[in-house]
């Protein structure tokens, strides 16, 4: 399945392109302003304040109250120092700025824990999550109701007058996005702002975002994009630099949310090769086949046996 | 602020006992809990703060276990309501189609009671979904369970024959179903410990039923109608512990939450009880014994309902631990990697 056909083959004719996130890691800052829009323009309670001693992620991971969460992973591992001001090569006025020649004239202050190279001890890693909106979901997949559905936009939403709160959705995410929110008993995630896109709207997140890290449009222009932003990345020297969940040829027929890591994606909590698990059903029915007839076959023995 | 300053070269001046690198041993780690020491060395892997990369099944242990125990023991006892009927064996016969359309009702009651929106539960009817083995599932149930209470008000209100033996009938050939389709319904998951055993799960659901629906008709029926009975118990106990020890050998990582901690302990205690019900079983057909057909059942049906709480804990733990998550893809994606190897992994 392409991703133009993704809304089509669940039924929306005359779709508009599919859309999505592309969040660029390498430019967020960790404010979470995300978090906090998407909080409030969702209405989504409060799911707990605990300090967990995770860097600066008190958030811990998405769930049925947390449809946006920063990740922040402290790295024994020098990093080109941070450049504040690197462009994503589409704003022309800024396009003749060298910034790189620019950061290495900045020079490290005496007596300050840097290299001369200006590379730190520290790196700082910082990266918004969100529901993937996989090409093939397996949420969607296993739902019994038909609560979660494919919207003309190509992105995966639950239907909350229609959930019934059954679970089945929150281990079928290779993930670990959708969630059953306690006391309300039904299975809550990222609409991808479904409210705002049918008015033109971007969502919530990607409007606050500062640094443009979470860049919303249609799929094939993100895509374009990010394959830029990554040959940037790399002809800087930062060779860690690599795009996940952008191949629509991966287990999941690729994320209508993707990403641009710089670090492995367990590092950020992510799984390094998720699967729809529904790739399997049918051999997994096969095999519920087998298994009832030879349960079938047990019990004809048993009583094929001499009487007694 | 810290008096000692950070260079390429270490830390000067440094103060004893402050010396928490970054990104070192980071994260909170789980006690590993009591259960074997394992034998292969920890793998390495990174992970975000030791936090799960699922998320946690929010299933209720009694409910989802319990339907599992319940829909097996519901499943191979219609199967035994049919051959008892066929073969003259009025007592095994009841207490088969009994057991089935109790076991079931149970079952149902489970269901409804787990889901977070009880009031909702006929929305699973709304749709018919393929894809989704809940959403058969309840189809199945929805046809199943209605044939057990027929089968059973027939036989014990000895009206309507044709009806009730026409509805054994039906139940015996959707039984099979309901015994092994739970394991699909497991196994279509992310979670390691149950997708990666999809293929054995079955006849290891398969056996665990017919064990369990023996039990309950030793345990009921007089010894001189349970012969059947017997052979089904030793029979499911074979397949049972034969396809749990190759699914176990074949699913690699995965199979460690079923050997360490808690689901441990309850399968352990599982294998012990089914084997011995089922010698059991088999001594109490040789000496006609009624107490010992009892006690042989009772133990078949506590083994069969560890099992399937045991299965169910593992799969949990394994969502639990980023570990069984992050090294098999990994692995997969380096035997992708390498040259010549198209597909990583099982096939």
């Amino acid at each position: 399945m392409t991703d133009d056909t993704a809304a089509r083959a669940a039924g929306s004719t005359g779709a508009p392109p599919r859309v999505g996130f592309f969040t660029d890691t390498s430019v967020c800052i960790g404010c979470k302003a995300c978090e906090v829009a998407c909080k409030e323009w969702n209405a989504i309670p409060e799911d707990g304040l605990e300090l967990t001693g995770m860097s600066y992620d008190n958030t811990q991971g998405l769930g049925a109250s947390t449809w946006r969460h920063v990740a922040f992973v402290e790295q024994r591992k020098p990093l080109g120092g941070q450049e504040p001001g690197v462009g994503h090569g589409n704003h022309e006025d800024h396009e003749d700025i060298d910034v790189f020649a620019a950061a290495r004239g900045l020079g490290a202050p005496p007596g300050s824990p840097l290299a001369p190279d200006g590379r730190t001890e520290l790196r700082w890693l910082m990266s918004s999550d969100v529901c993937k909106h996989c090409t093939r979901a397996a949420c969607l997949d296993v739902c019994p109701t038909g609560s979660l559905f494919r919207t003309e936009f190509g992105t995966v939403v639950v239907q909350e007058d229609v959930c019934n709160g059954c679970g089945y959705c929150v281990p079928a995410c290779p993930y670990g996005v959708i969630d059953q929110r306690p006391g309300d008993g039904r299975a809550w995630k990222c609409t991808l702002c479904y409210d705002r896109l049918g008015v033109g709207m971007e969502p919530a997140c990607a409007k606050s975002c500062p640094t443009d890290s979470i860049q919303f449009g249609p799929l094939e222009e993100l895509r374009e994009r990010a394959a830029a932003r990554v040959a940037r990345l790399h002809a800087a020297g930062v060779t860690d630099a690599r795009l996940y969940g952008a191949d629509p040829e991966d287990g999941v027929g690729g994320d209508g949310a993707f990403f641009l890591l710089l670090d492995e994606p367990e590092v950020y909590g992510l799984p390094p090769d998720p699967v729809v698990t529904t790739r399997d059903l049918p051999a997994m029915w096969r095999h519920a086949a087998a298994a009832a007839v030879s349960l079938t076959a047990l019990a004809a023995v048993c009583f094929a046996g001499r009487p007694r | 602020m810290s008096g000692s300053d950070v260079s390429r070269d270490g830390v000067e001046g440094a103060r004893p006992g402050r010396d928490a690198l970054t990104g070192a041993h980071a994260g909170r780690r789980r006690g590993r809990g009591r259960g074997e020491r394992a034998v292969v060395p920890d793998a390495e892997f990174s992970s975000y703060y030791g936090e799960p990369v699922l998320n946690r099944p929010t299933w209720k242990a009694l409910d989802i276990a319990g339907y599992l125990f319940c829909g097996g023991l519901a499943g191979a006892s219609s199967l035994l309501a049919a051959g008892a009927d066929a073969t003259a064996r009025p007592v095994l016969a009841r207490t088969a189609k009994l057991g089935a359309a109790g076991a079931i009702s149970v079952s149902l009651a489970a269901l409804v009671h787990d889901l977070g929106r009880p009031a909702r539960f006929l929305n699973m009817l709304r749709v018919v979904k393929p894809t989704s083995p809940m959403s058969l599932g309840s189809w199945l149930l929805a046809g199943y369970a209605p044939l057990t209470v027929a089968a059973a008000a027939a036989d014990v209100t000895g009206r309507y024959r044709v009806v009730g033996a026409a509805a054994t009938a039906g139940a015996a050939a959707l039984g099979p179903v309901v015994a092994t389709y739970t394991a699909v319904l497991i196994s279509d998951t992310a979670v390691p410990s149950w997708h990666e055993g999809h293929r054995e799960l079955p006849f290891v659901f398969a056996g665990s039923a017919a064990t369990a629906a023996a039990g309950l008709a030793l345990a009921g029926a007089p010894a001189g109608q349970t012969g059947p009975a017997r052979r089904a118990a030793v029979l499911g106990a074979a397949l049972e512990l034969g396809a749990f020890r190759l699914m176990k050998r074949r699913m690699g990582l995965a199979a460690e939450p079923y050997e360490t901690g808690r689901p441990h302990g309850l399968l352990r205690t599982a294998e012990v009880l089914t084997a011995g019900g089922a010698a059991l079983a088999a001594c109490a057909g040789r000496r006609r014994s009624r107490v010992l057909g009892a006690v042989a059942g009772t133990a078949l049906l506590a083994g069969s309902a560890a099992l399937r709480f045991g299965v169910f804990h593992a799969g949990v733990a394994s969502a639990e631990d980023p570990k069984y998550t992050v090294v098999p893809q990994r692995e997969r994606l380096a035997a992708r990697s390498r040259p010549g190897g198209a597909e990583g992994g099982r096939p």
